[in-house]
């Protein structure tokens, strides 16, 4: 018998039941479950971040939590990010920015940025950010036009903290 | 202002409710609207971010059928072992689980790469493994599931009795050891000499100089973020097997898929929908992706596979483990006289479907001069059979090893002579007044600004200071270096010249059709097939500038087989020249149709009608102007009111079969080494780089950086490692060291633009120079860096421990890097 | 990559999650950050038959400093580490956080989970083991406190019983001059060899030192370099000389991120980079 749980959560404000078998991670409940496909899976053991999801605010890999666990969190994703069709500013130094080229590694980015760019200490220093987007892997870009993006929009959300 | 200005704003104005408002207003501020129309050259954003960034990508783990059952493959634990037997009692009676297929359930079907030359050794592939297996983690049997976790489950539970053998793992060995496939002799899977030199032996034994080294580059994997996978379906109405796969080359794995199930081909259709990286690895066929296909057809019924990291990194295609020993003859002013290089490439234990096991070698034996001129000349080339999985053409293929030894026989020259190493560069560079020339390997080369290139890298680098950085840091104790590499690439090989491999298939030229439709909208549909070079924006730019439209009006359609003709796909820096320049030429035709229409009814002559900025104007005849949605309405709606005989419709195909175009480039780094732990970092990067006119330098400078990321990657950090006994020792990310953001520093480009004789838009493939170029500038830096040790370093990856133990120092030293 | 199958289940106390320790079996695990145990799971290296998520047991996150030293709850995620304000003496646990993983791993990873699972480079277990903390167990027979010195059993192997559940950690003395450093070749990644070192300097002259190597031995390798430390004065010479009388006192083994060789060179390095770095802080 499949160990089975009726849980509930909240995606990018979108309120859902579901029965989820305790072993699918929320990552795959997510996608295959939910039809959030934008959070992807590129190693399944926490190293490449393609999964980085905001749970309770917190930025975790969604392929080191179980589906269950999420019961009664928020959950926010990629998805969550643009106001319909209009980019949310991170969104669009991202594309200003030539931060993403086959765009698998970009939702977990993405996530990851939000999250650093929440901290109180958040810096447009490119050292450090450089430093907190070396969470995640990316192939195609090298990186820079990612650090450059997150670079801009540190500086335009938190002008006095800038340097 | 210009109409097409008008709409732009209009655009803008719109902004918040249209996905491309933004994009439209930007795009008329930044493109080159000089008068001409013209968008090549404009940093044009991509079409593809929004939806990439929005998370609404398409990739094919995002396709879902109802009722569809997830595939796990069951994968050998041994580097070579006997099968003999398989049970699956146990698996099939696992919770979840539907089918268990092994080889005899599919007929032993198999797929077979095959060159036309006595040198190779033909071997087939089995889909999943009957008799024996050839290296670890090789697919036995396949079990379907009724979801991705049931079926691993299921995998573990099918019992196979195996007899382990020997292992042959490296190439030193494989001469000796047992035989990878029965009766191949020596392991040797290709055995080429070219361009035999009557006067090279000579030439070696006079010269005043003679340098002599081995080199070698570890195995490597391509690691496209999102693996392999794909999404078989059996399509009763159009009676077809569909698949939905991640690959870089869908007509290819269509005829891979035909051809190993005894199918026409029309009853396969391959769809790739977005795909998150390939860099080479999806250009081959896949077992697994036949066999999904095939229990697809078989069940009638949808079947998924998607790879994860530890298959991508242990059971698909790797690249790149190379050794070469070579012998140059040189002049006392550092001339080269004469080359001889004996190359021998790890290629695994098959030959990938189509490209076979030759693709290495054989790059590795034609090009190894390079940018280089190199009078007498001999290569032998090998391809050398293990107990590893197969190589597939990894970007750069060769390219990265054979730059990588002539600029180290470069540096050895000149030391060895006491001379500039960029000098002895400058002495045998081909250059100005010398094109299109034609070397020793029968390449010719377009002209090229391969002296140029070094010249204002040097100069950069010098005003910017690095000479001076270097010296400080070596004053505090930090060894320094600074290394360059100077390379041509060919790009864009066409039928001409890919016919000189011999495969059975010959790859080479491609085609598009361009279509607008009544709305003046145009699609344009390729054989190539991109996955992150943004080719949706490049080649809507090349159409619109041609149809006198915006890049917004044009669609890419690319990735079906169905849709497009036959084509080859993205690899080989192909796309933009073939596909792009077959683009251009339909989009000239439906031009030309649209003149003709615009002159009938503007009743001028169609010679003095240009296409511009959304309208046909005519030229000194101020007034006279009508939309192009108004001829396209007119072609479709109205083609009553249009001269007798004319051609319905607005649409047109083109193809381009070019002779293969070189760019170039001179990349320049500075690394420096922690004297205590052995690390190198790069603290700076400079490119050069010459592809011909730039159509979109936003494009161009990512896959430029991206390529110097993976060259970094492969001179200091990756490396897939197999024991003895052919067992994988790199099976994680944890293992496999594809480098964060902390590990690569910011990459500076500067372009220089020789425009491609061959191309209409003067363009030349560009997508793997940044891999070519890097391990060399990156080892040459190293070796500066160990100068005073006199250590010459002359394999890839250079690891911490090798540098730390060259350093040879007191055990604890103050200070890092 | 998808974990085998497991009961999940929820202890909403310390109580609740022994008695499901108990009532389970050894086949289960205690879920905390699932920064170890989810990726071993996906490759399916831990089959634990049950799961006790004590994620939402409250009152296990805390740094607290009282009479008894810093207290820290299992619960406590590195990155709290990272980002508390602790006194004086223990700032070297919110600088070592950093060399913890990335900052992901790091919001989601717990103290407790690190000592739990003990790896022999991780940066919690050098420091337990360096400033000697206790490690305090709840288990059906009740609490006690095992010394970090006798916690570490080899790889992944500790002193807690299947059947128990970490609850704190207790560093109880300050140590003003302690530092951790390291060497990986990729930032975030687990060390290649990791060096934890405290030290008490009079009159310029170093009087104590205490000396923890990670990636060195399956458990954290407590080190004596006294020899070469102890009475010499703090200076830079004293710190290379205790590198190399560390690196001599090893015999680490090789695997494919260095040699045995290499890692007793990094060892020397480390050490007398840690000494330096302690002797200033
Ligand atoms: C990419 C990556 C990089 C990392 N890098 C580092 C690094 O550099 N240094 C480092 O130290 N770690 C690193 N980690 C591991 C990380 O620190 C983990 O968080 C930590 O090892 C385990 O904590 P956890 O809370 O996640 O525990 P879990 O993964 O949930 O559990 C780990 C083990 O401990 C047991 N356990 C957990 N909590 C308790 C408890 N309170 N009582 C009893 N048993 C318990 C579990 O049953 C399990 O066996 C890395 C992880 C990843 C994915
Ligand atoms: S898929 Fe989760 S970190 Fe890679
Ligand atoms: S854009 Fe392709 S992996 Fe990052």
């Amino acid at each position: 018998m499949k160990d089975v749980h009726l849980i509930s959560l909240s995606v990018n404000g979108n309120e859902h039941e579901l029965v989820v078998e305790s072993r699918r991670t929320l990552a795959d409940m997510l996608r295959h479950d939910l039809g959030y496909t934008g959070t992807h899976l590129g190693c399944e053991h926490g190293i490449c971040g393609a999964c980085t999801i905001l749970l309770d605010d917190q930025p975790v890999r969604a392929c080191l939590v179980f589906g269950v666990q999420a019961d009664g969190c928020e959950v926010r994703t990629v998805e969550g990010l643009a106001d319909g069709d209009q980019l949310s500013d991170l969104q669009q130094a991202f594309s200003d920015r030539h931060g993403l080229q086959c765009g698998f590694c970009t939702p977990g980015f993405l996530m990851l940025a939000e999250a650093y760019l929440s901290e109180a200490d958040s810096s447009a220093d490119p050292e450090s950010v450089r430093e907190a987007m070396a969470s995640n892997l990316c192939r195609c870009t090298g990186y820079q036009g990612i650090v450059e993006a997150v670079c801009d929009v540190a500086r335009s959300r938190h002008p006095a903290g800038s340097t | 202002m210009t109409r097409f200005a008008v709409k732009a704003t209009l655009r803008a104005t719109n902004a918040p409710t249209g996905p491309l408002g933004r994009t439209g207003a930007r795009m008329a501020r930044e493109a080159k609207l000089d008068g001409h129309g013209t968008w090549i050259g404009a940093s044009v954003p991509r079409k593809e971010d929004g939806r990439m960034l929005r998370g609404s990508g398409r990739f094919v783990d995002d396709v879902e059928r109802y009722g569809a059952l997830h595939a796990a493959f069951v994968r050998s634990p041994y580097g070579s072992a006997t099968v003999n037997s398989i049970d699956v009692a146990a698996a099939t009676g696992i919770p979840g689980v539907h089918h268990v297929l092994t080889a005899a359930d599919l007929d032993n079907p198999y797929l077979l790469a095959v060159l036309e030359r006595d040198e190779f050794v033909p071997t087939t592939m089995p889909l999943l493994a009957e008799s024996e297996v050839r290296h670890a983690a090789e697919p036995v049997a396949v079990v379907l599931a009724e979801d991705p976790y049931a079926a691993e489950d299921g995998a573990e539970a099918v019992e196979i009795d195996f007899t382990p053998r020997q292992a042959v793992t490296d190439l030193d060995t494989a001469p000796t050891g047992p035989n990878v496939h029965s009766g191949l002799a020596d392991n040797c899977l290709v055995d080429l000499t070219m361009f035999d030199d009557d006067r090279l032996d000579g030439v070696l034994a006079d010269a005043p100089l003679t340098v002599e080294a081995e080199f070698s580059s570890a195995r490597l994997a391509a690691l496209p973020m999102e693996g392999r996978g794909c999404l078989a379906e059996w399509d009763d109405r159009d009676g077809q097997v569909v698949l939905h796969a991640s690959t870089q080359v869908p007509h290819q794995l269509r005829s891979g898929i035909a051809q190993a199930l005894g199918l026409p081909e029309s009853t396969v259709r391959v769809i790739a929908p977005d795909v998150g990286g390939g860099f080479g690895l999806k250009c081959v066929v896949g077992r697994e992706e036949v066999v999904i296909a095939a229990a697809a057809a078989r069940l009638r019924r949808p079947v998924k596979w998607v790879e994860d990291r530890q298959e991508n990194l242990t059971a698909s295609f790797h690249g790149h483990e190379q050794h070469y020993a070579v012998r140059a003859a040189f002049d006392t002013t550092g001339r080269l006289l004469g080359l001889a290089a004996d190359i021998r490439c790890d290629v695994g234990a098959y030959s990938a479907f189509p490209f076979t096991c030759a693709v290495e070698p054989l790059m590795a034996a034609t090009e190894l001069p390079g940018a280089y001129k190199v009078p007498a000349y001999r290569a032998r080339g090998r391809a050398i059979a293990t107990n590893k999985p197969p190589t597939a053409p990894y970007r750069g293929v060769s390219r990265p090893q054979i730059v990588l030894v002539m600029e180290r026989l470069m540096e050895k020259a000149a030391a060895a002579l006491d001379l500039d190493p960029l000098e002895v560069r400058r002495r045998n560079l081909i250059s100005e007044g010398e094109f299109p020339y034609t070397g020793a390997s029968g390449i010719t080369y377009d002209e090229g600004s391969y002296r140029e290139s070094l010249d204002l890298a040097e100069k950069t680098v010098t005003e910017a200071g690095w000479y001076s950085e270097r010296d400080e840091l070596r004053a505090a104790g930090i060894p320094a270096g600074i290394g360059f590499s100077c390379f041509s690439e060919r790009t864009a090989y066409g039928t001409p010249i890919m016919a000189q491999r011999r495969m059975g298939m010959t790859p080479g030229y491609d085609t598009a059709h361009v279509r607008m439709d009544p709305t003046g909208e145009v699609i344009v549909t390729t054989g190539t097939c991109g996955h992150g070079q943004g080719h949706e924006t490049t080649f809507a730019q090349i159409v619109a500038t041609r149809l006198g439209v915006h890049p917004d009006q044009v669609r890419l359609r690319q990735g079906d087989t169905d849709l497009a003709a036959y084509g080859w796909g993205t690899f080989g820096s192909r796309s933009i020249v073939i596909g792009g320049t077959s683009a251009r030429r339909a989009a000239d035709d439906v031009a030309a149709q649209l003149r003709r229409i615009a002159a009938h009814l503007l009743e001028v002559d169609e010679s003095d009608v240009r296409l511009m900025h959304g309208a046909a104007t005519v030229r000194g005849v101020p007034g006279a102007s009508l939309e192009i949605a108004e001829l396209a309405r007119t072609a479709y709606f109205r083609a009553h009111t249009l001269p007798e005989g004319s051609e319905h419709g607005l649409e047109a195909r083109g193809s381009a079969d070019p002779p293969g175009t070189f760019s170039n480039a001179c990349h320049t780094v500075l690394v420096t080494a922690d004297p205590g732990t052995g690390a190198v970092r790069v603290r700076r990067y400079l490119v050069v780089e010459d592809c011909g006119v730039v159509i979109n330098p936003l494009v161009v400078d990512g896959q430029v950086r991206g390529g110097v990321t993976q060259g970094i990657a492969a001179a200091l950090y990756e490396r897939i490692r197999y024991d003895g006994d052919g067992q994988p020792n790199s099976a994680t990310l944890m293992d496999y060291l594809a480098p964060t953001a902390s590990e690569i520093c910011p990459i500076q480009i500067t372009h220089l633009e020789t425009p491609c004789p061959y191309t209409e838009d003067g363009a030349k493939g560009m997508g793997e120079g940044g891999t070519i170029g890097a391990p060399a500038a990156v080892l040459n830096a190293v070796n500066d860096a160990l100068a005073h040790t006199g250590v010459a370093m002359d394999h890839i990856p250079v690891r911490p421990e090798d540098v730390l133990s060259s350093l040879s120092r007191p055990l604890a030293t103050v200070g890092g890097t | 990559m998808k974990p085998a199958a497991f009961t999940y289940h929820r202890a909403h106390d310390v109580r609740e999650a022994v008695e499901l320790l108990t009532e389970l079996g050894d086949e289960a695990k205690i879920l905390a950050g699932g920064q170890s145990l989810a990726p071993m799971m996906n490759f399916r290296l831990a089959r634990p038959s049950a799961l006790v998520d004590i994620t939402r047991v409250p009152g296990l996150d805390y740094l607290r400093h009282d009479a008894d030293g810093l207290r820290i709850g299992a619960l406590t995620t590195h990155r709290a580490v990272e980002t508390a304000g602790v006194p004086d003496g223990f700032r070297v646990l919110p600088r070592a956080a950093r060399w913890v993983g990335h900052y992901p791993i790091r919001c989601r990873g717990t103290f407790g989970g690190s000592i739990a699972h003990g790896d022999p480079t991780s940066e919690w277990c050098l420091l337990a083991v360096l400033l000697e903390a206790g490690i305090v167990l709840r288990g059906p027979r009740g609490r006690r406190e095992v010394p970090a010195t006798e916690f570490f059993h080899g790889f992944f192997a500790t002193a807690a019983e299947p059947d128990e559940m970490i609850v704190e950690i207790r560093f109880p003395g300050a140590a003003p001059r302690a530092a951790l450093t390291e060497f990986a070749q990729r930032q975030g990644d687990f060390a290649v060899v990791a060096a934890a070192v405290s030290l008490t300097i009079e009159d310029g002259v170093c009087s104590a030192a205490r000396l923890v190597l990670g990636g060195v031995d399956p458990q954290p390798a407590v080190v004596d370099a006294d020899q070469a430390l102890v009475g010499r004065s703090a200076n830079e010479t004293t710190w290379r000389a205790a590198g190399e009388l560390a690196a001599e006192s090893i015999d680490p083994p090789s695997d494919g991120h260095g040699s045995g060789a290499y890692r007793k060179r990094l060892a020397a390095t480390l050490v007398s980079r840690a000494f330096t770095e302690a002797a200033t802080s």
